[in-house]
């Protein structure tokens, strides 16, 4: 029973209800007996477990319907009238019926329940004849069936038939229920925040909210399974869908599913149905290649798509890979250039990577030939629309010769999503985690240096590259109520761009139920819902597509880069210097520009190598240089850590320990004296304090001497080291 | 046939609305703002779990803005099948009119606001001036 097809299940607890179903109608029929209405019911019942039954090859159902069929149709067409004898044989046969379906239910096969006799009875009834008292045949049957299950342990008794053990409830009614479970599930955001923002709550009600969150959680998950339904349904008619394709393209395919048990929201289910088909189109029409092709090629002819699903995240992944010719990135390039999508600058400063990811521009078709298989007026870009409109990503992997993949990135739900609350000039947004990679928090200080500016437009350098900053508070036209300097940035991503989203303050993350806005706000182009929040209060969810395509146009992004290449040759903020402490009262500068990170590391964390000191730091090793020792000084801090500079480059780095960090000074220093030391390029009064001024080169050099040997082109005579990309 | 209908007052005039498409009147509940939304639109509210935008009748009938520290009242109609949330000033009873006390706006209103008055009725000590609701909402 368990590996019983999931066809033969819903054909199972379909004819059960129609048999409950039949059985009023018949009873009633023989009150009414001229009722077409009622014949006609039974009719249609009659039929469709006959026409199921043939499909499924369940000989003997069919034939007994086949039967019943053709007296119904004598009935319902006034050929013959109603009479008690033919309605027990009716009867006789839905028993017989509904003992036929029993045994497939128990033995996943027809058994051997005795059929003869009512067919028998029908034909009689049929030809016009008396009928036959033959009696307890039908009985009979049903004792043979009884019999093996007698056989069977005593929890297969208890155990609930197929019809009982599911419901059909209308999808209305689960809609509603997920609707209340999103009132609950806000109005347990409400609880559980006024518990936590109260000082003096009794611990009574601190443990039933703590309850009250964990029951509104289960049963919100609960609730949202009874809508799951596994991907299968979506996929169960592609097979189909790829053998004709195949047989029309000249193409021999294979198709192999993984995860067909992933489960997803039905109403998303829906929404991926189309884009879905159309991808697994796409790769049997132009993924893969003719047999000869392949076997020229040196591969199976049989070309293999594959499909797979899986959850990750929170979300469904869902893989349509074809080990077809792959797609060349540099002909997709060449064909965005052609037809006028994107310029030849655009396309030399775009990673090749992305170069893929064209395929979804609109306009953009690699068919070479319009067939009637693709080319009918759908491109990828729908695709890439329908799957994002439901809040979902699409990307494209490809390897020349060796085949193609779309990954579909769909959240769980619609209803319900993990989000983070963010404040902005006084009111709340929130942002859906789905479009989060990282959270950036710079304190005024390292914000002054963090953040730099590229003409005009800022950007900080997350990790060595450069991340375009855009600030809500310009995007909404609000002022900011930050004044402390502070910058929080939300790392965000969407249509493959990234870009920081500048916030004043970062708040939580919380599930949030996502309510529809009102068309006229829907138009602004900037808010994908709104939501409740703890406290009660509305607050706005960003799209942050809409978001990315407003504040990163193609033209920005191509101005940006532009404006990288050109501002990289000059000097960023070469006024700017850290000024650090090395013990004995000197204070030495650092160009900030030299300066990757600050950070606290533990002085048990130093190691040897050789003669050396290295830390390990994000997964690589670190030289150390001590600052102290180099310039010929002795460190005076005490503690169990050490604060250090990192400087990187070209993907080394290195670590300066110094005692303190004292200051960033902006403003050239105002005396320069040449007093040359070792490891110094002068000094200067900065702050009213002599200061030296850091040859940082000899600095890295002497934790590093390979440092340099992949730069050539370091300008020595500028004295300040700057990221040249 | 007299028609009843729910008043209030915006800028010391009144004015009034069909008692059909009322659902309910409230005082003010808090407002999250729409920035980059028409200044009509006042904000979202949430009432009862559903959030409702609410509508300034002020900045869509071009009166003044309201005084600050005087908090507008709301009166909850149904537009198109949606709710709605209308910022008044202070409410009014509700009152039965009828065809003859009403005139169609005088000539002389010309202007936007003109669509969104379907006309008076000349009460006893003031008019009242019937709201199209759906245009007042939309416009």
């Amino acid at each position: 029973m368990e590996d019983m097809d999931e066809i033969v299940q819903e054909f199972l607890v379909e004819s059960h209800e129609n048999l409950d179903q039949l059985d009023r109608d018949l009873v009633e029929l023989e009150q009414q007996p001229g009722s077409r209405e009622l014949l006609a019911s039974i009719f249609r019942t009659i039929h469709t477990i006959k026409g199921t039954s043939g499909f499924l090859a369940f000989g003997k159902l069919e034939s007994i319907t086949h039967l019943g069929e053709n007296l119904l149709a004598r009935l319902r067409d006034g050929k013959m009238s109603m009479t008690p004898a033919t309605t027990d044989v009716l009867l006789e046969m839905v028993d017989t019926v509904r003992a036929l379906l029993t045994a497939i239910e128990h033995g996943g096969t027809e058994g051997d329940v005795v059929v003869t006799a009512v067919v028998d009875k029908i034909t009689a009834v049929l030809e016009g004849g008396e009928v036959v008292p033959v009696p307890a045949v039908p009985e009979s049957g049903l004792d043979k069936l009884d019999q093996p299950t007698d056989k069977l342990d005593q929890p297969e008794h208890s155990r609930r038939t197929v019809a009982d053990a599911s419901i059909r409830v209308d999808v209305d009614l689960l809609d509603t229920l997920m609707r209340l479970v999103g009132e609950l599930v806000l109005t347990r955001n409400q609880i559980v925040r006024q518990t936590l923002d109260q000082d003096e709550v009794g611990q009574d009600l601190v443990r039933s909210s703590q309850r009250l969150n964990l029951i509104a959680t289960e049963l919100q998950e609960g609730v949202m399974k009874t809508r799951m339904q596994p991907i299968d349904h979506l996929w169960s008619r592609l097979p189909r869908v790829v053998r004709d394709l195949g047989a029309q393209c000249g193409k021999q395919v294979r198709l192999a599913m993984v995860g067909q048990e992933t489960e997803l929201d039905r109403s998303l289910l829906e929404a991926v149905k189309d884009p879905l088909t159309h991808l697994v189109r796409n790769a049997v029409d132009h993924g893969l290649e003719s047999p000869a092709a392949r076997t020229a090629a040196g591969k199976p002819a049989e070309g293999l798509l594959t499909l797979r699903a899986y959850h990750e995240g929170g979300q469904v992944v869902v893989e349509v890979c074809d080990d077809g010719a792959g797609i060349d990135a540099d002909k997709v390039a060449a064909k965005t250039l052609d037809k006028g999508l994107r310029t030849a600058g655009q396309l030399a400063r775009t990673a090749p990577s992305d170069l893929l990811q064209l395929i979804f521009l609109p306009g953009f078709s690699t068919a070479a030939a319009v067939t009637n298989v693709s080319g009918r007026g759908v491109g990828m870009d729908v695709v890439k629309t329908n799957i994002e409109s439901i809040g979902g990503t699409i990307e494209v992997e490809s390897v020349v010769g060796r085949g193609t993949t779309c990954r579909l990135r769909i959240p769980l739900t619609l209803a319900i999503v993990p989000a983070l609350t963010v404040e902005c000039a006084g009111d709340r947004y929130a942002i859906p985690q789905v479009s989060l990679l990282e959270l950036v928090a710079l304190d005024a200080d390292r914000a002054a240096g963090g953040v730099e500016d590229v003409n005009g437009a800022q950007v900080y350098r997350l990790r060595g590259s450069l991340l375009p900053l855009v600030h809500l508070t310009e995007v909404l036209g609000v002022e900011s109520d930050r004044s402390d300097g502070h910058v929080l940035i939300a790392v965000l991503q969407a249509d493959s761009k990234r870009f920081g989203l500048v916030i004043d303050r970062v708040l939580s993350t919380e599930e949030i139920v996502v309510k529809p806005l009102s068309t006229r706000l829907k138009a602004l182009g900037t808010y994908s819902g709104a939501t409740i929040l703890g406290d009660g209060r509305v607050a706005l969810i960003l799209d942050v597509q809409a978001l990315t395509r407003r504040a990163l146009s193609a033209e920005s992004i191509d101005r940006q880069n532009a404006e990288q290449t050109v501002a990289g040759t000059v000097v960023t903020e070469p006024d700017r210097v850290l000024v650090a402490g090395i013990g004995g009262g000197r204070q030495v500068a650092i160009p900030l520009s030299s300066v990757t990170r600050l950070e606290h590391i533990p002085a048990a964390s130093v190691e040897l190598v050789g003669s050396r000191e290295v830390v390990q730091y994000r997964g690589a090793i670190l030289p150390l240089l001590r600052l102290d020792r180099h310039l010929g000084s002795v460190s005076e801090r005490e503690g169990t850590d050490l604060v250090v500079v990192v400087y990187s480059c070209e993907g080394r780095s290195v670590a300066i320990v110094v005692d303190e960090i004292v200051d960033i000074v902006e403003g050239e220093a105002e005396v320069r004296s040449d007093i040359d030391d070792l490891g110094l390029l002068g000094s200067a009064v900065i702050r009213d304090r002599i200061t030296e001024l850091l040859d940082v080169r000899a600095a890295i050099l002497a934790a590093d001497p390979n440092f340099y040997t992949a730069r050539d082109e370091y300008d020595e005579a500028h004295g300040t080291l700057q990221e040249v990309r | 046939m007299s028609t009843r209908l729910v008043t209030f007052t915006l800028a010391r005039r009144w004015y009034g609305v069909d008692v059909s498409a009322v659902q309910e009147v409230l005082r003010g509940l808090p407002r999250t703002r729409i920035p980059l939304a028409p200044p009509a639109l006042a904000g979202l509210i949430n009432l009862r779990g559903q959030v409702l935008t609410a509508v300034d009748l002020r900045a869509q009938l071009g009166l003044p803005p309201r005084e600050d520290g005087t908090e507008p009242m709301l009166v909850v109609t149904h537009v198109d099948g949606e709710p709605v949330a209308l910022l008044v000033d202070s409410i009014g009873a509700v009152v039965d009119v009828e065809p003859e006390q009403f005139e169609p706006p005088p000539d002389t209103l010309v202007g936007p606001t003109r669509e969104l008055i379907l006309g008076a009725y000349k009460l006893t000590d003031h008019l009242l001036l019937s709201l199209d609701v759906d245009k007042a909402v939309a416009a």
